[in-house]
């Protein structure tokens, strides 16, 4: 899950990791009010999660309540690459002498920790590390040892970190790194890291995407799940706990397993058709989850036909069926359903469905035929 | 041959009175592996279907001499499972579990590699293992796969790993082994493991390998094959078409530049002489052309 900056930032300070000082608004008067209580100048930031805020005219300097309320007016609602802004982050302006980089993350290849630094921050450091590796000092960091605060002073100093910024900055990094362990963070990332022409070093930026497999030892992130998604489809599948992404087609996909459900998309794709949704079920689906998900389809008017492919392991077949005979029986479902079932239970499961089949129920014997029908029925 | 488990292994089941442990536990042993004990805290001395239960992994050694864990236990619990197998002396763990995090994934992966150097951990996040006709650790529907070989599995995906099986067995191809090895973020076992041991295997003459989009096995796979593989790899990678995933910042960026996505990994695994396929039914069809062709 991605944080939006003044969720990460909040993040941050329960780490005791400095930050601007600054608040949050939906309301021009609210933006108005925190302006008043922070002291300008302050910067009013459009809260999205995409790049290139800035170019966007998403984030304006104010010295006066005048601008704040002129600006907060205009960001509020603008629309940032496909992304409307409900908020804006309303903080101290602060003057920068210096902008460095940095993150920790997980090394994938390697299965430890990997720590980034730079010298060389700021909105370019994609750029600095395609052209200028070098300026970015990369620390392998063993789960079992952590970070000390040793370490750290020795890192700065190899990133040519300034010397006033250094001891700032290497606690700052034994923070950093608390919270991106403790935090379950998947990525905890400050770009710019700022020194400012009076000596302090702070987070200027945040960036902190969640490990929402932690979700059951940090009940604090219930409010960042609230604001999470926009798209009405999403949400629905997000409140029946299922794992969807909404897309543009008209073939509905409902699958067992990331895989199977990036692979349903592929074949789709490959025989003519384009997919509305990626939908897995997850391992171990019951007969409510299997039929949540075809409520969720059912509910996107995008939608010309269902295909339901279901590979058993641990979910069982004759569990998924139960869930499609409840589903037919709670609500209409306008489109065809196309099904493939294989695996676990399958021939128990085929069985329950055999008195049901018809022209807007049927199955068919493999993944790529079931492919074809559902797109012919979908390009009909 | 096949690889990792055969009919010898002594398998425990950590959480057998679950009802997941339960039910793919005495699938296992309806399957023919010699399932010979499970654990569960507080549950010593009972046992399920006749399978004796014990309350420490430890006991469990100790009394029946296994050497292989399914742990089957909710996603909390799993890391401190595992580690108990290990300590335990068990030297084969299969850790099924879906949604444990990331952190504690890590830290185990570690905490095996420093201190229990000879422990393979499968997953987690995964199938589990079947070498058809001899044993059957997981979730895998037995039925599926076909004993006699000549093909190895190796799957980052469950379900795909089902996929795969059924393709072959449909066409008549068995399988030596079929390794699913999950696709969390920090597995016990990577690609590069299960093609080393399926190079070493002389039953297995080749081996089918299916990706998904994502971090960089595939592209690390990809290199170790044209170093050292000796048998043909047929290779599906799905996701051509997913959406894109989630972002990591610049911070993936950083890391993976181009690579993780489908097409990265199939120009590398194409430059290492693997048959890349566009879907699993090409990818059997292909193998079955290969195995025919042997």
């Amino acid at each position: 899950m991605d944080l939006f900056e003044y969720q990460g930032k909040q993040y941050f300070a329960r780490f005791d990791i400095p930050v601007s000082p600054g608040d949050i608004a939906e309301t021009v008067d609210e933006a108005v009010a925190i302006a008043e209580r922070i002291g300008f100048p302050v910067v009013v930031k459009a809260q999205v999660k995409v790049g290139g805020r800035g170019k966007a005219g998403g984030i304006k300097l104010a010295d006066t309540l005048d601008e704040v309320r002129t600006h907060a007016g205009n960001i509020l609602g603008m629309d940032i690459k496909g992304h409307t802004v409900h908020r804006v982050w309303i903080e101290r302006s602060s003057d920068i002498a210096k902008e460095y980089y940095a993150s920790f993350t997980l090394d994938r290849p390697n299965k430890v920790y990997l720590g980034m630094l730079s010298a060389e921050g700021g909105v370019e450091i994609e750029e600095v590390a395609a052209n200028n590796p070098d300026a970015i000092s990369m620390l392998s960091i063993n789960p079992l040892d952590g970070l000390s605060l040793e370490q750290a002073r020795t890192w700065v100093a190899d990133a040519k970190i300034d010397d006033i910024a250094r001891e700032q900055t290497a606690e700052l990094l034994v923070k950093l790194y608390r919270c991106y362990v403790e935090g379950d963070c998947d990525l905890a990332e400050i770009n710019p890291l700022i020194l400012t022409p009076e000596g302090k070093v702070h987070a200027l930026d945040a960036k902190v995407t969640l490990d929402e497999n932690a979700a059951f030892r940090h009940p604090e992130w219930d409010e960042y799940r609230a604001t999470e998604t926009e798209d009405p489809r999403e949400k629905m599948a997000k409140e029946k706990g299922l794992n969807y992404i909404g897309l543009d087609g008209t073939v509905g996909i409902i699958a067992n397993g990331a895989g199977l459900a990036m692979s349903t998309l592929d074949v789709v794709n490959q025989v003519g058709g384009s997919a509305a949704n990626f939908l897995d079920i997850g391992g171990g689906a019951n007969a409510d989850v299997m039929a949540a998900a075809l409520e969720v389809i059912n509910a996107d008017p995008k939608v010309k036909s269902i295909f339901v492919n279901i590979f058993g392991g641990i979910t069982r077949v004759d569990e998924v069926a139960k869930g499609i005979i409840e589903a037919l029986r709670r609500v209409e479902i306008t489109s065809p359903i196309v099904m493939r079932l294989d695996g676990t239970n399958a021939v128990e499961g085929r069985a329950l469905l055999a008195e049901h089949l018809n022209d807007k129920l049927i199955s068919e014997p493999t993944m790529l035929d079931a492919a074809r029908k559902a797109v012919a029925l979908a390009n009909a | 041959m096949s690889i990792f488990i055969d009919e010898n292994t002594k398998v425990i089941v950590q959480g057998l009175t679950g009802g997941q442990g339960r039910f793919h536990g005495l699938r296992n042993k309806a399957y023919g592996t010699k399932v010979v004990g499970g654990v569960t805290p507080g549950k010593g001395g009972t046992d399920v279907e006749g399978i004796p239960m014990f309350n420490t992994v430890r006991e469990a050694v100790e009394a029946t001499g296994a050497t292989a864990s399914f742990v089957v236990v909710p996603p909390k619990f799993a890391a401190a499972a595992i580690l108990e197998a290990a300590e335990g002396g068990i030297t084969f763990i299969v850790s099924i579990t879906e949604g444990i995090p990331a952190h504690d994934e890590a830290v185990t992966f570690n905490r095996l590699v420093r201190d229990f150097p000879n422990v393979r951990l499968l997953g987690p996040n995964c199938p589990g293992i079947i070498s058809p006709g001899k044993a059957n650790i997981g979730i895998t529907s037995g039925d599926i796969a076909l004993p006699g070989g000549p093909v190895g599995i190796v799957s980052r995906s469950g379900t795909l790993t089902y996929q795969a099986l059924h393709e072959l067995s449909q066409q008549g191809i068995g399988q030596t082994t079929c390794v699913g090895i999950g696709g969390d973020p920090v597995p016990g076992t990577n690609f590069i493991d299960a093609l080393k041991a399926f190079n070493d295997d002389p039953e297995t003459k080749a081996v089918m390998m299916i990706g998904e989009i994502g971090g960089s096995e595939e592209e690390r796979a990809a290199e170790w094959i044209k170093a050292n593989m000796t048998k043909p790899v047929v290779t599906y990678i799905a996701g051509v078409t997913a959406p894109p995933g989630r972002k990591m910042g610049h911070a993936g960026a950083i890391i993976t530049g181009s690579s993780g996505t489908a097409q990265a990994k199939m120009d590398a695994l194409a430059a290492a002489g693997v048959h890349v396929c566009l879907n699993p039914t090409e990818a059997g069809e292909k193998m079955v052309e290969i195995v025919r062709g042997l």
